[in-house]
């Protein structure tokens, strides 16, 4: 589905030959922007009522439906912060150092195992990339308690380890896939000649196929960082310690700690702010997301 | 087998006068040497443990003592003796059954009407990819637990129109449905993966059954939906396989109880209770083994029955 990549980000393309919007019955186009705007807004309402929210003091916060805020106060934002008894800031800070490596593990493990699978020639490779494929379809539940188990006793709970040393074992083999579509994509000629000259396979690999695979790196880093920025599962196991927690368990024990009479105001402040590096990447590279998608049918 | 162990000892330096291992090595060495993360990976968190889990499920395993041997009692238990696990099956797959046609009907329509080379079609694929992508984190789902609550917005919005609503999450016959919703408002991905595969039909298509006199119904009928099967299918594989494996938004909006009376108890978080809430580890072994082979039943099921409607071009 390369093809497909290309057409959906090529947003001209419907235009020039579906027939243009002023062609068609100009009633046909003008109803289904209306009905475009209205499911629009019943998209997002609920986004930016929860950012508007945060702004309000807290006894306003149900009585009112609309956007904007009577008094824009900033309070919720320090209460949310300081709201309970390990602050917001390690949560985050625990947060980054778990996605940023897990990024880095995912591309140097993926890349490696990608291009022995996409260029490297040696016996049972048809086999193990069988088998590589085949743990896509493997429901993580399966290995969950083993894994629980291993790390258990290898001491490794309530710390990072367990979240962030699989990724550079290439556990995600889902990427690994996604690389391989891309590196067989690149012409062959190339490393071919580097191997006529005498280059080693790792010399190709980083200096030939690495600096030529950009987008599909980025891509993997992007959604790798989005996946484990957003994962709840993983650190709700093995981080019971509250100074190693990330954010999304930051937010679970805010609810909780509140016993229902939740100051919903710092808690929107808080959601809003671990929203934040999610909306910063579909601001900036909402490209690469969405041909990520189309090209891979990725889940998210 | 004897692979990876050539592959450890390659470092160690070969010996000179075995020709046949220098010729592994140069032909083969270099593959499993770059695969060598992938291997230890694979062997160790994923195949190994998939079938320690296997012998797990047979066991009464709570951490602190060994596994100790029950036979298939736990399966028997399951099948026979678990209110809660069939609790858990029906709501599964009653969220499979609403959420994923919802969402993959919404990512359709709205994808077909994206594709009529609309003007500001980026901006709108942007405002319905965003919730998608905002997707399972927890912040999501805690807007999730005010919107429905009984003084939420949702309630709050009906009362304009004289409306008195229940608190959805906490009333057992509505909460499964706020789930439902919160799935279905994140149809984005699928629709982008729609709105390509809507690209590749070609126009021509459509041209000669406009001149032929075809409605733009039969049109959608007769071209656009058989050539979209494909795409369909994928959709329907993979939005299937995760609304089974579905987990932190009922987590969140049920505080971790899968209720009230258990009615948004998904498989998951039945999986988790038994595993990390009960430390019953061999139970909930025998639980993973049952979701490992719905999914592939299913899995399996879906590709048969493509042989009967899904339709390949080439």
């Amino acid at each position: 589905m390369t093809d497909a990549a290309t057409a959906v980000m090529d947003d001209k393309r419907g235009t020039d030959i579906v027939g243009l919007d002023d062609k068609r019955k100009p009633w046909v186009s003008v109803l289904l922007h209306v009905l475009l705007i209205g499911a629009s807004i019943v998209m997002l309402y609920p986004l930016l009522w929860m950012l508007s929210a945060s702004f309000r003091p807290s006894q306003e916060i149900f009585n009112s439906t609309s956007l904007i805020p009577s008094e824009i106060s900033l309070e919720a934002y320090p209460r949310g912060w300081f709201g309970l008894r390990v602050d917001f800031g390690t949560f985050f800070w625990n947060s980054l150092v778990i996605s940023v490596l897990s990024v880095i593990g995912n591309v140097m493990a993926c890349s490696l195992a990608a291009f022995a699978f996409a260029r490297l020639q040696f016996r049972g490779r048809n086999f193990w990339f069988a088998i590589m494929l085949g743990t896509l379809m493997l429901p993580y539940h399966v290995t969950l308690i083993p894994q629980y188990v291993l790390f258990l006793n290898l001491g490794w709970v309530n710390t990072i380890l367990p979240l962030v040393v699989p990724k550079f074992l290439a556990a995600d083999a889902f990427f690994i896939f996604l690389m391989v579509q891309f590196f067989r994509g690149i012409p062959k000629e190339l490393d071919e000649a580097a191997m006529m000259d005498g280059c080693s396979p790792w010399r190709i690999y980083w200096k030939i196929m690495l600096p030529l695979s950009m987008p599909v790196l980025a891509t993997a880093a992007i959604f790798t960082f989005l996946w484990t920025w957003d994962d709840f599962f993983g650190p709700l196991i093995y981080l019971n310690d509250m100074r190693t927690y990330t954010v999304q368990l930051g937010l679970r024990s805010f609810i909780d700690s509140q016993g229902g009479q939740s100051d919903w105001a710092g808690l929107f402040a808080m959601s809003i702010l671990s929203l934040v590096p999610v909306f910063f990447f579909f601001l900036f590279f909402q490209r690469l997301l969405i041909e990520g998608i189309a090209t891979t049918g990725m889940k998210r | 087998m004897s692979t990876t162990a050539t592959t450890t000892s390659l470092s160690a330096g070969a010996s000179r006068q075995d020709g046949l291992f220098r010729r592994f090595i140069r032909r083969d060495g270099a593959g499993y040497l770059f695969l060598l993360p992938w291997f230890i990976g694979f062997f160790g968190l994923t195949a190994g443990p998939a079938l320690v889990s296997l012998y797990l499920s047979f066991t009464s395993f709570d951490l602190l003592t060994d596994p100790r041997w029950v036979g298939a009692a736990n399966y028997v238990r399951i099948a026979t003796a678990d209110p809660k696990f069939a609790a858990s099956m029906r709501v599964t797959f009653f969220f499979v059954l609403f959420s994923v046609p919802l969402k993959l009907a919404f990512a359709l329509l709205v994808a077909v009407a994206l594709n009529r080379g609309i003007r500001g079609l980026p901006w709108y694929r942007a405002v319905f990819y965003l919730p998608s992508l905002l997707g399972t984190s927890v912040a999501i789902a805690v807007l999730w637990r005010q919107l429905f609550a009984g003084d939420g917005l949702v309630n709050t919005l009906l009362a304009n129109f004289g409306i008195q609503g229940p608190s959805w999450i906490s009333n057992p016959s509505t909460s499964l449905y706020t789930l439902v919703i919160l799935s279905v408002w994140q149809f984005g991905s699928p629709m982008i993966i729609f709105l390509a595969g809507l690209r590749q039909i070609p126009q021509d298509m459509y041209e000669a059954a406009s001149l032929d006199g075809a409605s733009k119904w039969r049109q959608f009928r007769k071209i656009t939906l058989p050539l979209l099967t494909p795409v369909i299918f994928f959709n329907v594989v993979v939005q299937t396989i995760e609304a089974f494996k579905a987990f932190t938004p009922a987590f969140i909006i049920s505080g971790g109880s899968g209720g009230p009376i258990n009615s948004t108890l998904f498989y998951t978080l039945y999986l988790y209770q038994e595993a990390f809430g009960f430390f019953r580890m061999g139970y909930a072994s025998a639980l993973a083994w049952i979701l490992l082979v719905i999914i592939a039943l299913f899995t399996a099921f879906s590709f048969l029955s493509a042989r009967y409607w899904v339709h390949y071009d080439d």
